[in-house]
């Protein structure tokens, strides 16, 4: 015989995560999916534990707060790309608002660890969504700018040949002719 | 700074060259370690033997024994490395030549810059670039930059 099963995967992850902080005789808070608050300090056994239990569930704990904070920085300004009603919010206070710390300090946090600016890092994300568009749907670059929240199709392309150094015309030239060398080869 | 190495290769018959290299990588604010190679074959020998792949690799289109289209085909056929992010580094700049190495899979075109400040600065755009693509979730299918 065959069983189906499905999950409400908030309390899944509520029952893991309260038994085994349970196991530990700590008091603590689950925040939301990614944070928790200890209302003592672990000791480094304690710790241990912790994230070897967790571990055969597929949780991870992660060690360093920076490199988490780093990632939900990178995570909202993807959401926020895809966002439709976020188009006339500008990024800082976009971050600021969903991850609740001031702009300034995620700022620096962002730049002292990943050789890059939030600014510069939203440019990227921009360009390369640009170019999965471009690469992949029959999207004309007048839909594409309007999407990305460009002002102009000029705006786009020139924002998309100073960062990669192509045109998005010479790009769409090059990923078509890569895509019929891939397929001969 | 919590930052990891990033792990460099570089394939170039010219010593000057592989020296200017070596000097503007290690002025660079990020850490890297760097495997110098004196042609094509001694980079792809190297490359099918070795445990850990490198994060980028620096291919110079004109070389002796095994130019670098060769070892750019060859890593692109190879289930082990096909993934790595290939920056070709060429005096060259004729369209045809840039075209055919992004059509064969480079990710990164460089023309050698003419003075040192500029290698400098063109090689740290890169590494950062490349540390962006290894850390975040941007396409690779679409990594494709000239500089």
């Amino acid at each position: 015989m065959k069983i189906y099963v499905s999950f409400d995967f908030n309390i899944t992850r509520n029952v893991i995560l309260k038994e085994q902080l349970d196991k530990l005789g700590v008091s603590f808070v689950i925040n939301n999916a990614k944070e928790i608050t200890i209302n003592d300090t672990l000791t480094p056994e304690q710790e241990l534990k912790l994230k070897t239990s967790l571990q055969k569930y597929g949780v991870t704990i992660i060690d360093n707060q920076t490199t988490e904070i780093v990632q939900r920085i990178k995570d909202t300004i993807n959401e926020m790309l895809e966002d439709e009603d976020a188009k006339l919010i500008k990024v800082s206070s976009y971050l600021a608002d969903k991850l609740n710390y001031s702009y300034a300090y995620l700022s620096n946090l962002f730049s002292e660890n990943t050789y890059t600016s939030i600014e510069n890092f939203v440019i990227l994300k921009k360009v390369d969504y640009a170019k999965e568009l471009i690469a992949n749907t029959d999207l004309t670059l007048t839909e594409i700018s309007y999407k990305l929240n460009y002002s102009s199709v000029a705006h786009l392309s020139a924002q998309f040949k100073k960062t990669t150094g192509l045109t998005p015309s010479g790009f769409q030239k090059i990923i078509k002719k890569r895509k019929t060398f891939n397929a001969n080869n | 700074m919590s930052l990891n190495i990033l792990n460099v290769f570089l394939a170039d018959d010219d010593e000057d060259d592989r020296w200017l290299f070596e000097q503007a990588l290690s002025q660079l604010k990020i850490k890297t370690s760097l495997a110098l190679f004196k042609n094509g074959k001694e980079i792809m020998d190297y490359l099918k033997q070795v445990e850990h792949i490198p994060h980028i690799i620096f291919l110079d289109l004109n070389m002796p024994i095994k130019n670098g289209m060769e070892c750019l085909l060859e890593l692109r056929k190879d289930p082990n490395l096909k993934k790595i992010p290939v920056a070709i580094y060429s005096t060259s700049s004729s369209e045809e030549d840039i075209e055919n190495t992004f059509i064969n899979g480079a990710n990164i075109y460089i023309n050698k810059p003419n003075s040192f400040a500029a290698l400098k600065e063109v090689v740290d755009k890169v590494l950062q670039l490349n540390w962006q693509y290894h850390t975040s979730n941007l396409s690779r299918d679409n990594y494709l930059f000239r500089i």
